[in-house]
């Protein structure tokens, strides 16, 4: 797979490391009243869709930044692709 | 008809034009007492223990595709039994003692092979470890043994024993572990299933359940609604897929496994054996060819095949494992979709849904598992009551805290 990374243009995934669903990005609040019941689903349950997935990678072997890949676990198409900082 | 040796006999005399084929092609009927929705390994040996063990009646085994296209045809077909954790020990230690009956018991020859199987250590702190994880097999009646170097030179002098980075000190030895074959094993279990009434029934696709005021129902198929008093859920890399219709999510993700197989060698590997500073793990099968897999692509994936990186890095274990496969030719590659749970264990239980029972989160280990998740899966569905050894496989225990952890890794979607 190539990944089009919006610094540094196309990229061999083989550079990155993968780490799972893009909401990951969206920790739970530890203060909250059901913090532990949160952090659960938040550890442990996935969507894990067959189609398309929005998801975080981390290029290792490059400049070591997130970027949030929007790709088809189907097909492994990637259709979008952004620096997980700028996401926000 | 029983197989047998006399069997064979009579019809090579009559010209081989009596045999029947194994299974039949049931038609879905509208409603059964239980429905298995999966003809996997797993489903199919459910369906099986269902009607021979647990003599249960009107059964249905729904599959999407045609029984066997899964990953119980895609697997590398290793068998053993050498957990460290108990609650996962006993379990595969029950699964292997059932393998080892298998062929006598559904009379079809799944070719069980016991030829043994070593796992690798390459330091001090990692033989210390299997010692340990030998020990806990052995507490659950499992049979380790430790081969120092010399042993191992004996059984496999072709390893690179004085790697400069990663010198080979000797291994963990399960001698009944080993390999089977493992199409057979499906078509065993569909032919015994099938033998005791049960409904197979294929290219017959899940596409929603029958779920009011939390009690289920039946099944929407693409062949018609089927009715059921009980459903169970066996479908591996389709889990998170199945049980979303069911409004539930999963502490699972999909990824991709692959496998390879060489063109056909004299025998040359005496068991199965895994490199422990590597993804490289091998077989040679009876046709000679060397079957050989290593680690999961590593991002989430529903395609049944693999990408270039992974071949890379396998082809690169093994040759540093025994140099002398270098020369091989890798004739077929392919891959399959595993239920990654979260730690790396599987889950054999009720759902919160009345008369829906879930079996998934197999990981790259189910095809071991299978006869002992078929019968373990068929007692919950049953007596609604857990099998002793598959008790502590929860859906609920991430939520308490009970994870079974084989490596004390936390929550992570890559573990065996
Ligand atoms: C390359 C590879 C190597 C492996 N090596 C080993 C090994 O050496 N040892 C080991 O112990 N394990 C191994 N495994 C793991 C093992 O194969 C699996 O864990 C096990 O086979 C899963 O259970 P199953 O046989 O029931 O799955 P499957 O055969 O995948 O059965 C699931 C079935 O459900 C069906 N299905 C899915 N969705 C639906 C639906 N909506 N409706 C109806 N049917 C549906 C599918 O079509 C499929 O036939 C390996 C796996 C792979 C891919």
């Amino acid at each position: 797979m190539i990944i089009h990374h919006p610094l540094l243009g196309p990229r061999d995934s083989a550079e990155f490391i993968y780490l799972g669903d893009a909401s990951l990005m969206e920790r739970p609040d530890p203060k909250a009243e059901n913090a532990q019941e949160l952090f659960y689903k938040y550890l442990y349950l996935r969507d894990n869709p067959a189609g398309e997935h929005k998801e975080l990678w981390y290029h290792e072997q490059g400049d070591r930044s997130w970027l949030i890949l929007t790709r088809n676990t189907v097909t492994h198409e990637i259709t979008h692709v952004e620096l997980a900082r700028r996401s926000k | 008809m029983r197989y047998n040796a006399l069997q064979i006999l009579k019809q090579g005399l009559t010209g081989h034009k009596g045999w029947k084929p194994a299974w039949r092609k049931a038609e879905p009927k509208p409603e059964y007492d239980i429905i298995i929705v999966g003809g996997g390994g797993h489903g199919l040996a459910t369906a099986y223990y269902l009607a021979k063990q647990f003599e249960q009646k009107r059964i249905a085994v729904v599959e999407k595709g045609w029984i066997g296209g899964g990953n119980v045809g895609r697997n590398t077909t290793i068998i053993r039994s050498n957990y460290m954790l108990h609650e996962n020990e006993g379990f595969y230690e029950f699964s292997l003692k059932l393998w080892e009956n298998q062929e006598q018991d559904f009379n079809y020859n799944s070719m069980v092979s016991q030829r043994g199987i070593i796992n690798l250590f390459h330091s001090d702190p990692q033989r210390d470890a299997y010692v340990r994880r030998g020990n806990a097999m052995a507490l659950n009646g499992a049979d380790p043994v430790l081969l120092d170097q010399d042993a191992l030179r004996k059984k496999c002098p072709f390893l690179n024993f004085d790697n400069a980075r990663f010198p080979i000190q000797g291994g963990l030895w399960q001698p009944r572990g080993g390999t089977v074959r493992h199409d057979a094993v499906a078509w065993g279990y569909a032919r015994g299933a099938d033998k005791r009434g049960v409904d197979i029934i294929e290219n017959c696709e899940v596409t929603g359940f029958l779920i009011d005021q939390g009690v289920c129902s039946g099944v929407e198929t693409t062949r018609g609604t089927i009715k059921a008093k009980k459903i169970g859920v066996a479908v591996a890399g389709s889990s998170s897929r199945v049980m979303a219709m069911a409004g539930m999510r999963l502490p699972m993700e999909s990824h991709v496994l692959q496998a390879f197989v060489s063109e056909g060698l004299k025998p040359v590997i005496p068991g199965v054996i895994t490199y422990g500073a590597g993804h490289f793990y091998v077989s040679q099968s009876d046709k000679g060819g060397l079957v050989f897999g290593g680690d999961i692509d590593g991002y989430n994936s529903y395609a049944q095949r693999g990408n270039l990186p992974v071949v890379e890095d396998v082809c690169e274990g093994g040759v540093s494992l025994m140099p002398m496969i270098g020369k091989a030719r890798v004739l077929r590659m392919w891959g399959g979709i595993m239920d990654m749970s979260m730690d790396g264990s599987p889950i054999i239980d009720k759902t919160h849904v009345n008369g829906l029972y879930f079996n998934g989160g197999w990981c790259y280990g189910g095809f071991k598992a299978t006869p002992a998740s078929g019968y373990c899966f068929a007692q919950l569905i049953a007596t609604d009551a857990p099998h002793e050894t598959a008790k502590a496989m929860r859906m609920d225990r991430f939520s308490r805290g009970l994870m079974i952890d084989e490596k004390g890794q936390g929550a992570q979607p890559n573990l065996h």
